[in-house]
């Protein structure tokens, strides 16, 4: 029988096989003959085998610890929540892609190819046309709707826009006629005349009631011209009349000529004719002359969703507006032409004198 | 090298083999391959991420302990074992905690994993009892056993660690603390 501490250190050496094949076969045998000894070193064994596994599984769960906290949790997270989606996206993503590429060439080329593009262009081309002639429509609209409630209301308008309008000399030193929405909040005013050259003009008397302004040229440049060749009609004109205007829709003079279509004006308004003349915004301030040559009205406005009904201020309401006019706030005397010297003359003589007398009217 | 078999698909065989062989890609795989499948299920049943964690370790380590045993053949797909051990981990955690467990989905295969848990729950109270025993062994002792024992270091390097003035000192020391770690661990 050996003591227990050494019987525990041959067992230590025999099983890390620190000891040669005699000692082995000793220590066999020992624990053959020695059954207490042989029960000792087995529950040694069992003990070391124990304490092995209990290392080796320390050793494996830091191992997966390691791996664990490498794990990319968050993208872990948002597969698993669709992952059905995501494995179709994956494995048939790139065909899906080419497929509506392939898709989409063939769209529109095969449009392209049939002149749809073209079409297209054109389409919107008129498209975009109609849309501006609207648009003038509306603001023709409400420029006269706003010129009509001016004259019924008689309240300060708000401000026009700061092109011009159309204005004629009521006398051959300097006195003209335009519409007072033309001049209304204007800053200065300057005329234009069919020759290009431009007079500085004052305001010397606005009827607002009666859309009438008159201006005089202050410029020192001014040349007196000839005499007014047109006369002012006060008397009504009648039904079915040819009248003729001159006015500025845009830079040149042009010409509009038409017919005397009613007594009233824009809603009944008896100080108006209507005439059936193309006008455009920029002819307001021109003069209606009949085919005699005397001047019957100033067209002031018109009314768009009706074709041809331009509106003219008659000219009783001018002259009487003249009158009104204090003779102390004239530099010059204002003298009201009496002798017409248009009449009998062809429309185009008539005009080409005229031409002189009618001015473009800018706005500042 | 790792990423590769992250990347490859493996055949479950090809897993069982590489861990068993004790190889870390292999595990990294089963990581990347299932973690997320267990993820969920614990998530989506009151648990939190820490939980789908511990249970998933639980999981790899029931099967390690299976792979180890020697006569491991896989009666079903790994997947299938991993899901049915996560499943019947976390079910148990839930009852132990009193928690609600009635939303556990059911729509993944389940294999009966019984024996091999309860294999795993004896083998995880005897490490337990390892650990306490250890504990209570406490120091040097503990550490000369391990180094003796697990580390395979010789007696004269324990002498010089431990500034033995001779072997049979260390000896000795050693035979006492192996006593005790016998008693302890024996009951």
């Amino acid at each position: 029988m050996k003591k227990d501490i050494d019987f525990i250190e041959q067992a230590d050496a025999y099983i890390r096989g620190n000891m040669n094949e005699e000692e082995r076969r000793l220590f066999e045998d020992y624990c053959k003959k020695n059954p207490a000894d042989a029960s000792k070193y087995r529950e040694h064994v069992q003990l070391l085998e124990k304490l092995n596994e209990y290392q080796n599984r320390i050793d494996f769960r830091s191992k997966l610890e390691h791996i664990q906290s490498k794990l990319e949790i968050p993208k872990i997270t948002k597969s698993s929540d669709s992952n059905g989606i995501i494995k179709l996206w994956k494995n048939y993503g790139f065909n899906a892609l080419i497929a509506a590429s392939v898709a989409l060439i063939i769209v529109f080329s095969t449009l392209w190819m049939s002149g749809f593009y073209s079409d297209v262009k054109d389409n919107s081309s008129k498209y975009s046309a109609l849309k501006r002639d609207m648009n003038r429509i509306v603001n023709n609209v409400n420029a006269q709707n706003k010129v009509i409630s001016n004259i019924s209301s008689n309240v300060k308008p708000a401000a026009p826009s700061t092109f011009g309008g159309t204005g004629f000399a009521l006398t051959s030193n300097g006195y003209l006629a335009t519409n007072y929405h033309v001049i209304n909040g204007a800053d200065s005013i300057y005329v234009q005349n069919t020759k290009g050259v431009s007079f500085k003009t004052e305001v010397v008397y606005i009827d607002p009631t009666y859309d009438i302004a008159i201006l005089e040229i202050v410029d020192p440049n001014f040349k007196e011209p000839a005499s007014v060749p047109y006369t002012f009609k006060k008397a009504e004109s009648d039904l079915g009349q040819d009248v003729y205007t001159i006015g500025f829709p845009r830079e040149e003079a042009v010409y509009g000529r038409g017919y005397l279509s009613s007594n009233t004006g824009f809603g009944g308004d008896t100080i108006a004719y209507q005439v059936s003349i193309p006008v455009n915004p920029g002819n307001s301030g021109g003069p209606v002359l009949d085919d005699s040559g005397n001047v019957i009205g100033i067209i002031n406005g018109k009314q768009k969703e009706a074709d041809g009904a331009a509106f003219a201020i008659k000219t009783s309401y001018l002259l009487k507006s003249i009158e009104a006019i204090s003779k102390d706030a004239l530099n010059r005397k204002m003298q009201i032409n009496k002798s017409n010297s248009l009449k009998g003359l062809s429309r185009t003589a008539q005009i080409k004198k005229i031409q002189d007398f009618v001015y473009i009217v800018k706005v500042y | 090298m790792v990423n590769n078999i992250k990347s490859q698909v493996l055949s479950d065989q090809e897993v069982i083999d590489g861990i068993a062989n004790g190889s870390t890609g292999e595990l990294e795989y089963l990581y990347a391959s299932y973690f997320p499948m267990v993820l969920q299920l614990v998530t989506k049943n009151n648990g939190d991420e820490d939980d789908a964690k511990d249970i998933f370790q639980e999981a790899v380590i029931v099967l390690y302990d299976r792979i180890n045993s020697g006569d491991f053949v896989l009666s079903s797909k790994l997947k299938t074992f991993l899901y049915s051990v996560c499943r019947r981990l976390w079910l148990k955690r839930l009852n132990k905690n009193d928690r609600m467990s009635l939303n556990v989905q059911e729509q993944e295969e389940l294999v009966a994993v019984e024996n091999d848990l309860l294999e795993y729950q004896e083998k995880e109270e005897q490490f337990l009892l390892m650990e306490q025993s250890l504990h209570l062994l406490g120091e040097p002792c503990q550490t000369i056993i391990s180094d003796f024992y697990l580390r395979n270091l010789s007696m004269q390097e324990i002498c010089e660690k431990f500034g033995y003035t001779n072997a049979d000192n260390a000896k000795t020391q050693k035979y006492k603390c192996l006593q005790r770690l016998k008693k302890l661990f024996f009951g």
